[in-house]
């Protein structure tokens, strides 16, 4: 792999929240790339830092509240240097994002094409006519059945499906190289879901961008994303491509994940839950943040802040236990559990 | 187990027989025309004594409306509900209270069904207040907040000082204080942590076993309903579109719509991107409750449709092997399927 | 939309129609007594009284009675449209009054509305964007001081201060006028020299009210996920406040906008007072102290009837700003 298919370039990404009650630490030494025609996917539970991060990279933090250090190269340019003006054009046409909820990410009182329409203009210098047109275009693009008459329509005509079609169609307006999803399919039905997660994977490959696909849900993730990375307090807690994650997953916690995660082809005969609950980041755990909750912790847990090495194809977690034990640990008691259950 | 209850003992928990729920709209300062959103429609269902009927469905399906219509929550359009022998579907407020100590609900949202300025021990402690069956309060809330998994010492504390996880607890150890033979439990892990969920099925699961509980549970994941339930009840715009037992209803749906939600799942179990899974995708979104479409609810939707039967004749829950029921003119004839499969149904299968 | 208005046109009907017998039955029934005693003034005459029964059919079953009431509004009486009365204090028909008056009183509200929306929602909007800092604290000090101060003392300071003392701003002498109303007849300085204070004054107080409302509204609505949507699309930030966040602010302003200028119709009366603008706020409240009932029952019917048409106007206005109305 080229160097210059490398869209996005994490490099030891920290984010610090002032608030009332104190400093909240969101993030800390994250560090991860994104490539051309990859799928990232980013799975973690409340408090694990993934919506902070993707937000750093899109700029939107408040600066003012918000402490933002490391790196965030984009096509080689850090992100974080840039002043709010320069970011601006940046965001939108370079880097886009979709959310959760499609029906409150959509403006109420504007209709459903002008708003796409408003993203073609932020970044483009055309008539409103010729902003419309290639709204119309990309609802179509996106599946939406009649888009010419639909572009006129509010959102609050729209069912949740489409809207998030539309909000999709709406982060494609400048052809993005980056395309980050957060929880795109949470708030959806399971059949609509799907058509979603088709959709931005055809995406992926017509349009050739790079996806950060954040989830919790680890069956999205197994079908979409070629890469995972794994978040827990803040960190990172295991990268690697996703058949590795899955086949041979090397970090605790996603034993954990892997273990107590019911399934839909099988019934399982017992689960085996993550005792305990998600950290809380006003008073994080010291040393590794999921030592608290570990079945295999050691005495050097408490102390030792994890640290994990992504390379682009290499498969790495930030556990101190040996490879030699986490192995073992994989073939004698997890693969069973997950298999022979 | 608990004084003054009486039962058969035999026989089905609770039985509902062509219940049905409208919900009227009006429309307009002259309500020119009532909308009516068709919530439940003609469901008929039983749930066995100790066992855990699960109700899966996408939204608008009529699951959460069948759960509060179960304990009466809220009152039927039409239709009866026996509990224990008992027809209770238009029994009085005073007459159904000493009821409703045998039949419980468990909320979706750990963070609103919790009265904030209420302590933990008041809110566990309210069942016994209102029906006054105890003397020592402190001390039966204590042993239920134990049995739940929580600290008996913070009886004092306030809701928002637990975790989501902990939360819920608490709401069914509120649930468990008057020894109830039903507890419907209403999407009670879809609003927590993964990492948690799996904690709360465990519980649920052994306190049935303990306390000899009959579950209807009800959820949107499919995984979460594989796991917990015995026998299983799909439903679509208000009406039960396949009920049967759990494993069977898996591994071999017979309603379309059950088989294009199974194969939508995503799952773990896959080799990562493009795995070739054949995934029946359904064109459009769920129509709305107001408006249903005629005969067979599906048919809009449905990849097997056979213009002139599935528009014009509602199809009936029909018998298949054991309990397993369908309502559906061209069943699934056998699992997996791939979408072009399905959409060439094979002679003779209408009769079944 | 159309089908909106309509309904919308056929609900104010009904409430204006609601508002005539509401207020008969306040005037004309509730209180003990002989109406005809009431409705003559200070010192009925019995030629007064018995003139009064007649007209106003008071010795003539409840719903002839209540059925004339209705037909002179609305189809005018001996005096004119709309049949008001005849105030027997003053000699002259209370519809002549009023229509002398309320244009003292509809420039008022007029200049005074247009002051305090736009200042209001300014230094609201203003105050939202740097929120927490020096000029957010200001500007809602300010604010509590406007709602505080009473509009009399508020009058007579600023009549003091800057029309006898010259406060301030040199020259202002030229630019205020003193009390008392001019119309803009008799030249458009003097009209408007006349009018700046009572402006003002009226207007603190509803500033005050509107930024405290916006800056709330505002910081909500920016706090919304399509607002997130709006800066991750690359808008500018002035985009995102106006274009998205005040517009879908302004829907719980514009409600009571409507509703404050209606009440100002008959309410304005300290104000009118002060300045000696001798608007309908003033006639009514004459009315009461000189027991001119009739008079006072005309005021009442303007306001209650501009209550009813600014509600409507504010509809109308709510269905332009937010498309999920239209189509209830």
């Amino acid at each position: 792999m080229s160097s210059s298919d490398t869209l996005l370039d994490v490099r030891d990404l920290s984010v610090r929240f002032r608030t009332r009650d104190g400093v909240v630490q969101a993030v800390s030494n994250l560090s991860f790339t994104l490539r051309r025609g990859e799928t990232l996917g980013v799975v973690g539970e409340s408090g694990s830092g993934k919506s902070v991060t993707s937000l750093a990279i899109m700029g939107l933090l408040n600066r003012t509240f918000a402490d933002i250090t490391g790196e965030i190269l984009f096509e080689g340019t850090d992100l974080l240097k840039l002043s709010p003006s320069e970011l601006r054009k940046v965001r939108g046409k370079d880097v886009s994002m979709i959310f959760q909820d499609p029906f409150a990410c959509l403006h109420p009182m504007y209709r459903v094409g002008a708003q796409i329409a408003e993203a073609v203009r932020a970044h483009a210098n055309v008539s409103h006519s010729a902003a419309w047109v290639r709204a119309v275009e990309l609802l179509d693009a996106v599946g939406i059945p009649n888009a010419k008459t639909r572009a006129r329509d509010y959102p609050h005509q729209f069912s949740g499906g489409m809207r998030q079609r539309a909000m999709i169609a709406m982060a494609l307006v400048h052809n993005p190289a980056v395309l980050i999803a957060d929880e795109p399919t949470t708030a959806l039905d399971v059949t609509v879901q799907a058509q979603i997660i088709e959709l931005i994977d055809k995406v992926k490959r017509d349009f050739n961008v790079g996806v950060i696909l954040i989830t919790h849900d680890l069956g999205v993730v197994a079908e979409t994303a070629s890469h995972v990375l794994v978040m827990y307090g803040g960190r990172a807690m295991e990268y690697g491509p996703s058949r590795e994650i899955f086949h041979a997953a090397q970090h605790p916690y996603a034993w954990g994940l892997l273990e107590s995660m019911p399934r839909v082809d099988r019934k399982l005969d017992v689960l085996i839950p993550i005792e305990g609950s998600p950290p809380s980041l006003l008073n994080p755990p010291s040393g590794c943040p999921f030592h608290p909750r570990c079945k295999y912790r050691v005495e050097s847990c408490d102390s030792t802040t994890p640290h994990l090495q992504t390379m682009p194809d290499g498969h790495d977690d930030s556990c101190v236990l040996s490879a030699e034990r986490k192995r073992e640990v994989w073939r004698d008691r997890i693969v069973k559990e997950i298999d022979a259950r | 187990m608990s004084a003054g209850t009486t039962s058969s003992g035999q026989g089905p928990l609770v039985e509902i027989e062509h219940l049905t729920k409208h919900f009227s709209v009006k429309q307009g300062v002259f309500a020119r025309g009532k909308g009516v959103v068709h919530a439940v429609e003609d469901v008929s269902l039983t749930v066995n004594r100790g066992e855990t009927l699960g109700i899966v469905g996408e939204s608008g399906c009529g699951k959460t409306t069948t759960a509060r219509l179960l304990v009466r929550l809220i009152d039927p359009t039409s239709g009866t509900i026996r509990f224990d022998g008992q027809d209770i579907t238009n029994l009085s407020r005073a007459r159904m209270r000493p009821l409703r100590r045998q039949m419980q609900i468990i909320f979706q949202d750990p963070y609103s069904s919790l009265n904030p300025r209420k302590s933990v021990g008041q809110i566990v402690g309210e069942p016994f207040a209102i029906h006054r069956t105890e003397t020592d309060v402190k001390s039966r809330v204590q042993e239920l907040l134990a049995r739940v998994g929580l600290n008996p010492e913070h009886y004092n504390r306030f809701p928002h000082e637990f975790s989501g996880g902990q939360r819920q607890r608490v709401g069914i150890a509120r649930a468990l204080a008057l020894q109830p033979k039903l507890i419907v439990c209403d999407e009670p892990v879809s609003a927590l942590d993964v990492s948690v969920q799996a904690q709360i099925l465990n519980l649920l699961k052994d306190l049935q076993r303990e306390f000899d509980l009959t579950y209807v549970f009800i959820s949107h994941d499919l995984s979460v309903i594989r796991q917990v339930s015995d026998r299983i009840a799909v439903m679509y715009l208000g009406r039960v579109a396949e009920i049967g037992e759990s494993e069977r209803l898996y591994e071999h749906p017979r309603h379309p719509y059950t088989a294009a939600l199974l194969s939508a799942v995503p799952r773990a179990e896959t080799n990562g991107v493009g795995s070739g899974r054949h995934r029946i995708v359904l064109g459009g979104d769920v129509p709305s409750p107001v408006d249903p479409p005629a005969a067979c609810v599906f048919h809009p939707r449905c990849p097997r449709f056979r213009p002139g039967l599935c528009d014009v004749e509602t199809p009936i829950l029909r018998r298949f092997d054991g309990d397993h029921e369908a309502a559906c003119h061209l069943p699934v004839e056998r699992w997996p399927m791939s979408e072009e499969e399905l959409r060439r149904p094979s002679a003779g299968v209408e009769q079944v | 939309m159309a089908f909106y208005l309509l309904r919308r046109l056929v609900w104010t009907a009904i409430v204006v129609l609601v508002v005539l017998l509401v207020t008969f039955l306040v005037f004309f029934k509730l209180p003990n007594g002989k109406p005809a005693l009431r409705f003559c003034g200070k010192s009925p005459t019995d030629q007064c009284i018995e003139l009064t029964t007649k007209r106003l059919h008071l010795d003539q079953p409840f719903y002839v009675e209540y059925g004339y009431f209705v037909k002179n509004f609305v189809a005018g009486d001996d005096q004119g449209w709309p049949g008001l009365g005849y105030s027997y204090g003053n000699y002259v028909s209370v519809r002549s009054e009023i229509i002398q008056r309320a244009p003292r009183t509809l420039w008022l509200i007029a200049g005074a509305a247009t002051m305090w929306l736009i200042l209001g929602v300014a230094i609201g909007v203003l105050s939202a964007v740097k929120r927490r800092t020096w000029i957010d604290r200001l500007a809602m000090g300010l604010a509590l001081f406007g709602i505080s101060a009473p509009v009399f003392w508020l009058g007579l300071m600023s009549l003091f201060l800057i029309w006898k003392e010259h406060l301030w701003i040199p020259g202002i002498d030229h630019i205020t006028g003193g009390t008392g109303y001019v119309p803009i007849s008799d030249g458009i300085n003097h009209w408007f020299g006349h009018m700046i204070l009572p402006w003002s004054v009226l207007a603190l107080l509803y500033i005050a009210i509107y930024a405290r409302l916006t800056r709330n509204n505002l910081l909500e609505t920016l706090g919304e996920d399509y607002i997130r949507t709006a800066r991750a699309k690359g808008l500018s930030e002035r985009s995102v406040i106006f274009k998205h966040g005040l517009r879908a602010s302004l829907t719980p302003i514009a409600t009571i906008f409507g509703l404050d200028i209606a009440l100002l119709v008959g309410g304005a009366i300290i104000t009118e007072s002060v300045f000696n603008l001798q608007g309908l706020g003033w006639l009514a409240f004459n009315g009461a102290i000189t027991q001119d009932l009739p008079t006072v029952l005309g005021v009442v019917m303007c306001t209650a009837i501009a209550v009813a048409v600014m509600n409507l106007v504010v509809d109308v206005v709510y269905a332009f700003l937010d498309p999920r109305v239209r189509y209830a």
